[in-house]
């Protein structure tokens, strides 16, 4: 029986180990440090590792999430107003361009488009703001970069950036927003956006051609982009600098409230260029250099990375307004405060939705998505339609945030596809029956939780352009009834079918029925019950739907060869501009002929004339017009059909404050706020650990080894 | 014995180049560098010059295999495969495709992977062949009959139950441990415990049955009954006889995924937010990044090489009769 006492104590010694070894913590289960139980730490978490934090070239959301508090570009939106506004952020103002014509000569304010051979934004950036700090910047006595000319000895042992003792600052000068527009034309960085600005920034494409001459002449040399001349951004002065623009391109503002035209100190990329360093992954790629709120303290992409407050931060205050909604959401209480609040922001991975989902219910993350297998879970409707919260998720003081995304989704017809493409009328009528036969508003309710508003166009709400209500209503799929908007029947599609020659889904002509194919990337069981339901819902019209399964690689590949009869697809708005959705449809950035964005090969010459001519105009009364002529255009022909705009559902704990969704801004942290003590109280509430398990556990381990041993002993003896 | 090492590492380089061979012909079936391109750049804005330059930037410009345009024996070292294979067996993996030096990522996930992997191989293999004897010594008694049954039960069991039950249980209803996290020191121990504890839990099913097995193969054997004849006790016929000689199975299997343990578990760490390799290689296919998949494709056949080598060297070291040669 001494063998049994000691496992015994083996076992409670094991326990008390671990007693003590989360003593350190108030909470057992903390993921945490126990040193950061009340630090004014935000935390949140990551599905997806970024791949670039280069400004030059990241672009997904899970990389501007990090990019956004980093960076900052001359400009930002607003946090609380709606409309989206942008307003100044390192500039003085917001920029109005000044325009030219051909010969040179400055216009007026308000030229004709067709007058304007160039446009010119002049932006002063406020002086004083300094840098994050940097080893890049690091000076010795004698005022020469300490780490400018490593050689390998000195690199030895060096593989994060808090490796290298010294750091040092400088001030932000315009120069570095122009070296930053130069970037974007480096091969050697790929930049997403460069075909898009070298159509519209004088000089990017000759400078394009420039850098990738000198790349290929000499592979492994640094290319020096002082060395290069753009002729469509200059330096006025060390605080001024301009950009020059082929024509007119109003949208041009929103870009520089993106990272893409953030300021790039050269210093930065003479200091990663040096040898030894990317192989340690020190690199501009992954370790950013910004004048922003936060710099990353901390990237590791497979676990952690930890943003912490720029002590050379050049101040900025929590702005207010004068909406009601805003006061009474408690929004403007830190009105006029300086920014940022919390000291530091830890993001973690997490891929898995369940102990996500857990971790925000234990209150170590202070905001959470709502994944589908937790909806239910965390929101109900009330009789209303109204998404509310569950009695579990109000007893523990969370808080629900909706906001319809700027984004669209759509069923696309392929327009060069002899059955469903063309401009005909009977080929519209057939587009129309299909897109009334497919019913978004059940959709959204059995695969979205609710999660959508069915689309009347390409244009989102929140978006200058969309019509609110039954006004609103895209008239060939759905009515007004009762002041309210409904689908229009199912007969109205099957007399529309008929007419577009396919009475009771079959060919008038030949008798044969009406077969339409499919092609998605979707598949597994969930993408199965979407595809039976898209199948069931043209088996209303008597039209047989052929779901083609194919990958990512050939679906992009059909799209771009026109051989794809309908698709599904969607866009996130770049900006807040019509324009960035209508430009989908615009016929000379069709997807087969140019390889652009216009995935159905839309091409009606009148919506293009006024695509033409909308895109370059100020929102007004005169533009709406415009819209809605283009919107029933778009809406006859349909080339989409409309399917639905996606609805974010979102939760925060009570202890986090200021969070109002907007979609446009990526630099929202610096607003955010917490209640570390509230934050401290409720974790230890929630979180206390349950020790008769282990008890069990033990208890149990003994009731079974205890006869065991003795079954053994006497087996033993009675060998003997 | 050296001489046998030796022609058996020397047998690794053809294998070694057939893999690489393997793994870049499926995977350019699948996926042109175009594709690879796209990808990388995302969905927006990509214009077919972006592309071009992008090819030109990550080598994939070339052509796949024979470089037509070339001459003499650039015909097979300027193209894709020739540059992108040569220097794997210098173990210089070069760049991902998201610019991060895949030595070094490797090196700085293999820890964690191991700190998962490692107690898992040592405490599994140790319960299990504890529970394994404890059911040969209880054999044909109650004890045996319920250890099968409850190895059944437990190897009837998804993996995937385990870490979502042990998660559920223990981190977030006892709220005993961490559900998901890793941290490097002594601090990382309590983010290891729960990964551990289930992976060993998952594991014992199997590997006691397989292991009672061997053991009961053995213990019919001639030397077991003059072991008994000579008045040893159960214990030590058990530990001392049967133990050694149902080795040799037992060393199969595990010395040849020893190597492997480098390779993390895909599952676990990724519900444990483990920061391993056990999803390189998948987030890596994900990616259409085949400078990683190659890499790790590359790692994983010549650690499995290395395994079967060990093998081979730990028959001799328990068996004295087999001879390397």
């Amino acid at each position: 029986m001494t063998r049994i006492g000691a496992i015994l104590l083996r076992i409670g010694l094991l326990g008390i180990g671990l007693s003590l070894m989360a003593g350190c913590s108030d909470n057992w289960n903390t993921p945490y440090p126990g040193s950061e139980t009340r630090a004014n730490v935000l935390y949140s978490a990551f599905s997806e590792r970024p791949k670039h934090l280069d400004p030059a070239r990241s672009y997904s959301s899970n990389e501007v999430e990090f990019t956004g508090q980093i960076y900052e570009p001359p400009l930002q939106y607003h946090f609380l107003k709606r409309p989206y506004t942008l307003i100044p952020l390192t500039a003085e103002a917001v920029p109005k361009p000044r325009y030219f014509d051909a010969a040179g000569n400055a216009l007026p304010d308000h030229p004709l488009s067709g007058q304007i051979a160039k446009s010119v934004y002049e932006i002063k950036i406020r002086p004083g703001i300094q840098y994050q700090p940097h080893p890049a910047f690091a000076r010795d006595a004698a005022g020469r970069y300490r780490y400018h000319a490593l050689d390998a000895a000195a690199m030895a042992g060096k593989t994060r950036i808090r490796d290298f003792a010294y750091t040092g600052t400088r001030e932000l000068v315009a120069a570095d927003y122009v070296y930053q527009i130069k970037r974007l034309a480096n091969p050697r960085l790929s930049s997403p956006i460069f075909g898009l600005m070298s159509e519209h920034i004088i000089g990017l494409t000759a400078l394009g051609a420039a850098l990738e001459k000198a790349a290929q002449a000499s592979p492994e040399a640094t290319l020096d982009l002082d060395d290069f001349a753009l002729e469509g951004a200059e330096v006025v002065d060390r605080y001024t600098y301009r950009i020059h623009i082929k024509g007119k391109y109003p949208q041009f503002i929103y870009w520089l409230a993106m990272p893409f035209f953030a300021p790039v100190p050269w210093e930065a990329e003479v200091f990663y260029a040096q040898p030894g360093m990317a192989d340690k992954n020190l690199t501009l790629d992954w370790q950013p250099i910004g004048t922003g709120p936060y710099y990353l303290a901390e990237n590791d992409p497979n676990r952690r990375m930890v943003l912490k407050k720029n002590p050379h931060f050049h101040g900025e205050t929590y702005p207010g307004d004068d909406d009601t909604a805003d006061r009474q959401a408690g929004q403007l209480l830190d009105a006029g405060k300086p920014l940022p609040f919390v000291d530091e922001a830890v993001f973690s991975l997490e891929k898995e939705t369940i102990p996500y989902w857990s971790k925000f219910l234990q209150g170590y993350y202070d905001s959470s998505g709502i994944s589908s297998d937790s909806f239910d879970q965390a929101v109900q409707f009330s009789a209303g339609g109204d998404p509310q919260l569950t009695d579990s998720m109000r007893d523990k003081d969370i808080h629900l945030i909706t906001a319809v995304a700027a984004s669209v989704w759509y069923v696309g017809f392929n327009m060069l596809d002899p059955v469903v493409g063309g401009l005909g009328e009977d080929r519209q009528k057939l587009r129309q029956a299909l897109s009334i036969a497919f019913d978004y508003d059940e959709f959204i309710s059995i695969f979205l939780n609710g999660r959508g508003i069915p689309a009347q166009g390409p244009i989102p709400p929140g978006l200058f352009g969309y019509v609110e209500g039954v006004a609103g209503l895209n008239p060939y799929v759905y009515e007004a009834r009762e002041g309210q908007i409904q689908r229009r029947s199912l007969e109205t599609a099957k007399k529309l079918l008929a007419e577009a020659g396919y009475p009771n889904g079959r060919d008038a002509q030949t008798g044969a029925p009406l077969v339409l194919y499919f092609d998605t990337m979707a598949s597994g069981p969930d993408a199965k019950s979407r595809l039976d339901w898209m199948k069931k819902q043209l088996d209303k019209l008597n039209v047989q739907l052929v779901v083609r399964g194919t990958d990512y690689n050939r679906f992009q590949d059909k799209i771009r060869k026109g051989n794809a009869q309908l698709f599904e697809w969607g866009w996130n708005a770049d900006y807040p501009d019509p324009e960035n959705f209508f430009f989908l449809l615009y016929g000379p950035h069709k997807k087969v002929a140019t390889g652009g964005e216009n995935a159905a090969n839309y091409d009606n010459t009148e919506f293009n004339r006024l695509f033409e001519r909308m895109k370059d105009m100020d929102n007004g009364p005169e533009r709406q017009r415009v819209i809605d002529a283009m919107l029933e255009i778009v809406r006859r022909d349909a080339p989409w059909i409309f399917a639905y705009y996606p609805k974010s559902f979102g939760l925060r704990h009570g202890w986090l404050h200021n969070v109002k969704p907007n979609l446009m801004a990526n630099n929202t942290l610096k607003y955010r706020r917490i209640d570390p003590a509230l934050r401290a109280s409720r974790r230890a509430e929630w979180n206390r650990p349950v020790l008769w398990p282990i008890g069990l556990l033990v208890g149990a381990l003994a009731a079974v080894i205890a006869p065991a041993a003795i079954a053994w002993r006497r087996r033993e003896k009675s060998q003997a | 014995m050296f001489a046998y090492i030796l022609r058996r590492l020397l047998y690794a380089v053809p294998i070694l180049i057939g893999v690489n061979l393997l793994t870049f012909a499926l995977f350019f079936v699948v996926n042109t560098p175009d594709d690879m391109a796209r990808l990388q750049l995302g969905a927006k804005h990509v214009t077919p010059e972006a592309i071009e330059r992008w090819k030109v930037e990550h080598g994939y410009d070339k052509p796949l295999l024979l470089n037509a345009k070339a001459t003499g024996s650039a015909q097979l070292t300027d193209t894709i495969f020739f540059q992108r294979s040569a220097a794997m067996f210098a173990f210089e993996f070069g760049k991902g495709d998201d610019g991060r030096n895949i030595g070094n990522e490797i090196r700085t996930r293999m820890g964690p992977s191991l700190a998962i992997a490692l107690p898992v191989f040592v405490i599994g293999l140790l319960v299990n062949i504890t529970f394994a004897l404890l059911m040969v010594f209880f054999r044909a008694t109650y004890l045996d009959l319920w250890g099968v049954v409850l190895c059944v039960v437990l190897m009837s069991i998804s993996g995937l139950f385990y870490i979502i039950a042990g998660q559920y249980f223990i981190a977030k209803l006892w709220n005993l441990l961490p559900i998901s996290g890793f941290a490097g020191g002594i601090d990382g121990l309590r983010f290891i415990l729960l990964p551990v504890l289930v992976s060993v839990m998952a594991g014992i099913g199997s590997g006691a049955r397989w292991y009672r097995t061997i053991f009961l193969e053995e213990i019919g054997k001639d030397y077991v009954r003059t072991a008994r004849a000579k008045g040893l006790s159960e214990v030590r016929v058990l530990f001392r006889h049967v133990l050694k000689n149902g080795m040799i199975p037992i060393l199969t299997g595990a010395v040849v995924v020893l190597p492997l343990l480098f390779m993390g578990s895909l599952i676990t760490e990724s519900f444990f937010g483990i920061p391993g390799l056990g999803s390189y290689t998948i987030d890596a296919i994900q990616a259409q990044d085949f400078a990683v998949v190659r890499a790790m494709v590359f790692l994983g056949s010549l650690l499995y090489i290395v395994g079967l080598l060990l093998t081979d060297i730990s028959y001799s070291w328990v068996d004295p009769r087999v001879r390397l040669q």
